[in-house]
């Protein structure tokens, strides 16, 4: 009795600090999910090396999977982030200019015939231009919310129900479809690397973000913008500019999403691609534990949540969920995540532990 | 009662203005009218005829119940993306219910309001006690309307139940001079469906219930300043529960009005409903940022988006992308005059506030 | 309970992560009295109110009411029904609604709303009050201090037996506070509690009966409001004596050398909030003050220098060169620093940790591709958090967990770290508890004797006085007097603000 009490008291507050950093909320999320595998079906983590048609060496397996079609996702996160910081507000919109995105590189890639053999454009012009049309679209959000001020769900409702019209408008409603193997790689495999290539892609999309976070003030500026304007203001920032920027920095990241999605499967299908990843994008930004309202934000913790997102979809696939019928198990999930994480929720289970903790000695007593 | 002699000459009170609610509806109706008139006299063809727009009021019936929910939690500051989803899945499980299990319509009915409630009290509950993003919740309850949708029934298929058949075909008949004559002078009489009766019979509660009800003017209350209004003694949290509830209520009625007009059960109904329910509140002038809003904007935001759709087609733009850019641009028009109309009003009332200067404080010491 | 005492609450306690609000505290209102709730920022004051009002609920104690033995409010509208009314200093009510709603809203039984015999209740009961207002007009449309009296139309409205006012005057004009005071007379002449929060001695003076001073979180005492001199309250309230405050006194006051060319000139300064056009020039080593009443254009004057606010004309020259200065990071560049009026709107960045907060201008000024390593900003914050004596648990902490005061110095010490040559304090004193006050008047004077050129601004001229060896005068958004030397007297101030009108009726 006298030990056990002379033990708990450390162990509260390395739970205090271990429950401050924000990042423990998706890592928690993933353990669970990962022990849950383990638990009904070790083998969901066999990693194996296999051949391909082509006589490609890959890796495949559940991981594998996980951490291939995570990484538009986990892209998106990474201005879906910084957008929920600076303005508060989310960017529903990015599913639809993923389309046209996707749609303005097939037209550069196979210009006026659709089912042309040859590229019309090398890949990277075409990537190019897909990022200047994709960070002007990001700027007409950013204008909307920086400088008419309409609540960023608004303003990019918007274009969210424009998107897919104009990405339809853009190739006369024709699916173009590239002949060229090599635009292939970056949605697939390069021959000769086993990692899918879009992990390899959102790693380098990593590294950068990285480096710019660390070369630049962007993460306080963006802060100090979403917590209080006015101050930000007075301290010589120009909210209105740096809310601008980060649309057009998650234009960017919307374009190297919709390059890695259509390099996947070399067409596109306007009404259903990236169809609904608005919403992951933003779960994987609430999950990563970062105020919806905006303010502090943690990147790394939006591609954890952006990761947890795909392991729970590649789980519910395992288990033989329909992929249509996917959405309401991911939906029990999310709530049960966000219902634990809720302020409120916790106080209360604090509350409760500490009733227990009262109770106990007491019933020791007597 | 207490009383005090103003002690100086007073200062000429500001003519009392518009507010922000009825400004923002005055607009939506004119250009609804406005729309209206050039349809009428530009573009003719069956414009001319009043069953045209009935017919446009009948496809839209389900689209106005949502819409009024959603523009019921707007005002209180939230946020409903489940609606679409809600109506999906109760078409849906009506459907299968009155085909698959030779149903009574009145008890499909029962089911439709018992879904909405269900969804009403759980979303209601997240939102308002566990104090849960709306935009989170409500997401979550569309993905879980929609995947429950397929789960109860993966292929779209047609309802043909006898009662229901008779019902969806049913059709009320208005006076006379809405009516119309073919070319050889037979005289067909305007109708509508039942729905639009529902409709407009929710418009006119739902409009009743915020002017003049305690809990009509907490909902703006709560949606103007949450915390102010928790000080002014409002249970906040329950006014958002009830909100929400409504909310969702309105989506299983609108939901059962959207599954008599197309008599089937299919996956992909009413998809991007919760998102022309929000435009349609926004161009009826509810503001997302909560306490300004009106029924009768919302009515007439739902009949200027359907309106446009039209209009785009028939001037010859019948491309199917057409029509999202046309809602697009027309939303992007709307909330950038909002916009401008809320800063400049802001601006006067700045102006207004800092006219009376405040005397000597300072003196006084 | 007594006999006459309408409300006691005993041995209350609150507390808040890692802080203790409230302990042991105990409190009567008696009926018919007007009772002054005292104690510096983050005394308890607030805390205590908010327990009452059920904003807050209290960890321990007990709260009674007379014929109503003890009660327990959890929300807003048990206090309400309880028969406890409250007015906040900010304003609690809904600009979205007609001030007669504001006015009757969750009030009443039945679930109906009439809006006739609501608007001509409001509007007899505006009337009465003298609050010139329209009923039906929205709330959103009306002055900052109208909104308050209709706040107080509400509250007094409401049958109620306690009636709280937590510093309802700071947004009102002296004839408003008279109408204030005379409605509380006669409301106390019924039988009415009234427990009244504020700042200013003179208010307590003119209407209170019995004062409570808290300290800490931890009641000091009770006093009848004869047996309590001011001088004697303050020290009450501080828990020491006021000799700090005399040190500063006598000193000379810095005021520059005036042959030397001004490291801030002015010439027809005008911006869009209407205010000059002006001329303003200030030399290093200088102190000098704007002064004027509230809505003088003090604040707006200082906002121009910094290009806080558009300006629409003027040429400006730092260190005798021409330069513009339209935007706050431009004034940054060429060496100004802006200590902002409204702490939380204007000043800290709540959620930010005091480390970011602080390094926040510089950074901006370093520019956006050079950040400081989180090391280098950790050795800024910390070198002024000693410098400055700024009571946080670290560099880490949210800054709104501060208090005001020690949120005060961070904004401080985020403009120190800039190194300006010519700092703009505008109300750096406002709300902060009278220790921290003469430190950072202190402050300023040594700062100036460093060479650093200062303007000054507050609401207490005494301070000003202490402070300023020059002071602008504003009246009505224009420059009208400028003191300097032995013109510096409370007396020469009043005159000058209160302006040639009152001379010429005077005379």
């Amino acid at each position: 009795m006298p030990n056990n009490s002379k033990v708990q008291p450390p162990k509260a507050p390395l739970w205090a600090r271990l429950t401050k950093h924000q990042i423990i909320i998706p890592i928690a999320a993933l353990l669970a999910l990962a022990l849950f595998n383990l638990i009904a079906d070790p083998s969901f983590f066999k990693i194996t090396l296999n051949e391909t048609s082509n006589g490609n060496k890959v890796l495949s397996g559940n991981i594998i999977s996980i951490i291939d079609s995570g990484s538009e996702l986990a892209i998106l996160a990474l201005g879906m982030t910084l957008v929920t910081a600076a303005s508060g507000g989310q960017d529903i919109s990015v599913g639809a200019a993923i389309a046209i995105s996707g749609s303005v590189m097939l037209r550069v890639l196979c210009g006026s015939d659709s089912h042309s053999a040859t590229l019309q454009a090398p890949i990277i012009v075409a990537l190019l231009i897909a990022c200047l049309v994709s960070m002007a679209f990001g700027a007409f959000n950013g204008a909307l919310v920086a400088f008419f001020k309409i609540q960023p769900m608004v303003a990019t409702l918007i274009l969210f129900t424009a998107g897919r019209s104009i990405a339809a408008w853009i190739n006369n409603n024709e699916l173009p479809i590239v002949n060229d193997e090599s635009f292939g790689y970056f949605g697939n495999y390069i021959p000769g690397i086993p990692i899918p290539t879009p992990f390899l892609i959102a790693i380098v999309c990593f590294i950068v973000t990285w480096l710019f976070m660390k070369f630049t003030s962007i993460s306080l500026y963006v802060q100090s913008v979403g917590v209080n304007e006015k101050t930000s203001r007075l301290n010589g920032l120009n909210p209105e500019f740096i809310k601008l920027m980060t649309y057009v920095l998650l234009g960017l990241c919307v374009a190297i999403a919709a390059f890695i999605k259509v390099s996947r499967i070399s067409t596109i299908n306007y009404s259903v691609i990236a169809k609904d990843i608005e919403m992951d994008a933003i779960l994987a930004v609430a999950l990563g534990g970062n105020a919806l309202s905006g303010g502090k934000f943690s990147m790394s913790s939006s591609v954890l949540g952006a990761y947890v997102i795909q392991f729970l979809t590649t789980t519910l696939y395992k288990f033989e969920v329909k992929a249509t019928a996917l959405p309401a198990y991911k939906a029990v999930v999310v709530i049960l995540l966000v219902v634990l994480s809720a302020p409120t929720v916790r106080e209360k289970l604090a509350r409760l532990g500490k009733k227990l903790k009262k109770s106990k000695p007491a019933g020791q007593a007597a | 009662m207490l009383s005090l002699t103003s002690s100086e000459g007073k200062l000429k009170a500001p003519r009392s203005r518009m507010t922000d609610t009825n400004l923002l509806t005055m607009i939506t109706i004119v250009v609804f009218v406005a729309m209206y008139l050039y349809a009428y006299f530009a573009l003719q063809q069956g414009f001319t005829k009043p069953q045209t727009m009935l017919n446009i009021i009948s496809t839209n019936a389900y689209l106005i119940i949502l819409a009024c929910g959603m523009s019921l939690v707007m005002i209180t500051g939230g946020i409903d993306i489940s609606v679409g989803g809600v109506t999906a899945l109760v078409s849906m499980s009506c459907a299968v219910y009155l085909d698959m299990h030779g149903g009574n319509v009145y008890v499909a009915m029962l089911l439709a309001v018992g879904i909405g409630l269900a969804f009403g009290i759980i979303q209601g509950f997240l939102v308002a006690y566990l104090k849960i993003q709306p935009f989170i919740v409500t997401l979550a309850g569309m993905f879980f309307a929609r995947g429950l949708t397929t789960i109860i029934h993966t292929n779209p298929f047609n309802v043909e139940n006898k009662d229901f058949i008779e019902l969806k075909d049913s059709r009320v008949t208005l006076p006379d001079f809405l009516g119309s004559y073919t070319r050889k002078g037979r005289f067909i009489p305007a109708t509508i469906e039942l729905g639009v009766v529902v409709a407009l019979i929710i418009v006119a509660v739902l409009f009743v219930v915020l002017k003049w009800t305690k809990l009509g003017r907490n909902f703006y209350a709560v949606g103007g300043n949450r915390q102010s209004a928790l000080m002014l003694g409002i249970n906040t949290q329950r006014t958002v529960f009830v909100s929400h509830v409504i909310c969702s209520l309105l989506a299983g009625i609108g939901g059962f009005v959207y599954f008599m007009h197309v008599g089937s059960g299919s996956p992909s109904h009413a998809t991007g409903a919760e998102m022309n329910a929000i435009a349609s509140a926004i161009i009826g002038g509810t503001m997302l940022t909560g306490g300004v809003g009106n029924i009768i904007g919302t009515l007439f935001g739902v009949l200027s988006l359907s309106l446009i759709q039209n209009i785009v087609s028939s001037v010859g733009l019948d491309q199917a992308w057409w029509t999202g850019i046309t809602i697009a641009a027309m939303l992007c028009i709307f909330l950038v005059v909002q916009s401008i109309i809320i800063a400049r009003r802001k601006k006067t009332n700045m102006k207004l506030a800092a006219s009376k200067v405040p005397k000597p404080k300072e003196a006084s010491s | 309970m007594k006999e006459d005492s309408l409300l006691e609450m005993r041995g209350i306690y609150k507390s808040f992560p890692g802080v203790k609000a409230l302990q042991n505290v105990d409190f009567t209102l008696r009926k018919g009295e007007i009772h002054a709730l005292m104690g510096e920022n983050g005394a308890g004051k607030s805390t205590l109110i908010k327990v009452l009002t059920g904003v807050h609920v209290k960890d321990e104690g007990v709260i009674s009411l007379q014929g109503k033995g003890e009660v327990h409010i959890h929300s807003p509208q048990d206090a309400q029904k309880n028969g406890i009314s409250t007015v906040y200093q900010e304003i609690t009510l809904c600009p979205n609604l007609s001030v007669a709603e504001n006015i009757y809203i969750a009030r009443g039984k039945g679930g109906l709303v009439s809006w006739r015999s609501m608007n001509k209740k409001a509007q007899e009961l505006l009337d009465s009050l003298g609050i010139d207002v329209k009923a039906n007009q929205q709330l959103a449309s009306c002055s900052i201090a109208v909104q308050q009296m209709v706040a107080i139309a509400r509250a007094v409205d409401m049958d109620c037996s306690v009636l709280i006012l937590d510093e309802p005057t700071s947004s009102l004009d002296e004839s408003e506070v008279e109408k204030l005071f005379v409605l509380m007379r006669q409301l106390k002449e019924r039988g009415v509690g009234i427990i009244f929060v504020t700042h200013f001695l003179d208010q307590v003076y003119a209407v209170c009966d019995r004062i409570t001073v808290l300290r800490d979180g931890q009641l000091v005492g009770e006093y009848e409001i004869e047996s309590l001199p001011r001088i004697q309250l303050v020290s009450k309230m501080l828990g020491k004596d006021l000799d700090d405050m005399a040190d500063i006194k006598g000193e000379s006051l810095p005021t520059g050398d005036p042959n030397s060319t001004p490291v801030y000139e002015a010439e027809g300064l005008a911006s869009v909030e209407g205010i000059g056009p002006y001329n303003f020039e200030i030399r290093a080593g200088e102190v000098n003050g704007f002064t004027g009443l509230l809505g003088s254009g003090r604040s707006e004057s200082v906002r121009a220098i910094f290009g806080a606010d558009r300006v629409t004309g003027g040429k400006v020259k730092i260190d005798g060169k021409s330069v513009k200065i339209t935007k706050p990071r431009q004034a940054m560049a060429h060496g100004i620093a802006y200590l902002p009026e409204d702490r939380k709107r204007d000043g800290i960045v709540g959620d930010l940790s005091v480390r970011d907060n602080i390094i926040l201008a510089l950074q901006v000024k370093t520019g956006f591709f050079k950040p400081f390593s989180k090391a280098k900003a950790t050795e800024f914050a910390d070198e002024y958090i000693k410098l400055l004596d700024i009571k946080t648990a670290s560099v880490n902490t949210p800054i709104k967990s501060l208090s005001g005061g020690n949120q005060q110095k961070v904004i401080l010490a985020r403009w120190l770290l800039t190194h300006p040559k010519y700092l703009i304090l505008d109300e750096p004193t406002r709300g902060i508890d009278v220790g921290t006050k003469t430190d950072i008047q202190k402050l300023v004077l040594k700062l100036a004797s460093e060479g650093m050129c200062v303007t000054f601004i507050s609401s207490e001229t005494d301070e000003m006085l202490r402070t300023c060896s020059r002071l602008l005068v504003m009246r009505d958004r224009k420059l009208v007097g400028e003191l300097t030397g032995d013109q510096l007297t409370q007396a020469a101030v009043m005159n000058t603000i209160a302006g040639g009108e009152k001379n010429a009726e005077q005379q």
